[in-house]
């Protein structure tokens, strides 16, 4: 299935939540809206004649008015991918999808860790590759660098 | 600084004994296992047959930092293991020396600009004998860097220091 035929399968079972968004160089991503996120996860992943059972990678990015989270999808049964983005206000939270699948709960913990996007209902989101002492999230674009850390200087 | 440094006078005895001192300290150099990053690749390269670290009696590669007296920070040192480091350099017993090896450990390297989590230089938080440039070095380099030390450490002397 191409991605044009996945949109409308979507489209055909969520409505006018589902956007298909072509794009001319790169991937053609479905943006989807913040509610309808589980749910159409959980279609994407159980329905047979797409059957995307493997999360391949998530991220975020921090665009000037909202936060995107990124999912790149891929089904081992159909060897299709996915791009899928859902993107909120910067303080919102994004419906965690770690009970679909379970590799996002690492996932997750890092987009919170460097971009501080805050995913509901996830079971333990805490830093992953920071220490936990660590002051805010440094892939922010408004993130300032720390002067000193634990008594080290940043800074030569 | 070890026991027997800054007990005694300036004279003959103290000399003849400072050249056996120094002998043995510079020929049996026991590095820590501290490999942090790429660099340390290269550093065991340097211990294994082709290059042999032995030759310089350095290859006695310790577990334990109570057992070292020689520290090859090998690598890029991030902030958080930066506390670390400072804490296994305490725990290794007089007298003791800390090689820099590679970009990374000299100055933060490719690291020096737009990076939240790397040190910018071991110095910034122990001191220094011998700094190694290169990303990373050859294991030449860390041999010529070890000469290096063994020829700073042949220098010394255990009198006490004019003022």
């Amino acid at each position: 299935m191409n991605i044009q035929e996945i949109a409308d399968k979507l489209k055909g079972r969520f409505g006018d939540s589902v956007e298909f968004v072509p794009v001319a160089t790169g991937d053609s991503f479905i943006m989807v809206k913040r509610e309808s996120l589980i749910p159409e996860a959980r279609f994407l992943h159980e329905t047979p004649e797409l059957y995307f059972d493997s999360l391949m990678c998530l991220t975020g990015v921090d665009y000037p008015d909202n936060f995107t989270v990124v999912y790149h999808l891929f089904s081992t049964r159909h060897l299709h991918k996915l791009v899928l983005k859902v993107s909120g206000a910067k303080d919102s939270l994004v419906q965690s999808v770690s009970g679909i699948w379970p590799t996002a709960n690492w996932f997750e913990r890092e987009t919170y860790d460097l971009l501080g996007v805050k995913f509901d209902n996830h079971p333990n989101l805490t830093r992953i590759l920071l220490p936990d002492d660590w002051t805010g999230h440094p892939l922010r674009k408004d993130y300032q660098y720390p002067k000193t850390y634990q008594g080290c200087p940043c800074e030569i | 600084m070890g026991l027997i440094e800054n007990r005694f006078d300036k004279n003959i005895i103290v000399t003849s004994a400072d050249y056996f001192i120094n002998w043995g300290r510079a020929n049996s150099l026991w590095p820590v296992t501290f490999g942090l990053a790429c660099c340390a690749i290269e550093m065991m390269a340097t211990g294994m047959s082709r290059y042999d670290i032995a030759r310089f009696g350095a290859e006695a590669f310790r577990p334990s930092p109570r057992q070292a007296d020689l520290m090859i920070v090998s690598g890029t040192i991030t902030l958080k293991m930066a506390s670390r480091l400072k804490l296994i350099y305490e725990q290794m017993p007089e007298t003791k020396y800390v090689m820099a090896m590679g970009a990374c450990a000299c100055s933060g390297g490719p690291f020096v600009k737009h990076s939240y989590s790397v040190l910018k230089g071991a110095d910034l938080v122990i001191p220094v004998d011998v700094y190694i440039p290169g990303c990373p070095p050859r294991p030449e380099a860390l041999l010529d860097g070890l000469m290096k030390l063994q020829a700073l450490i042949k220098e010394r002397t255990i009198a006490k220091q004019s003022v």
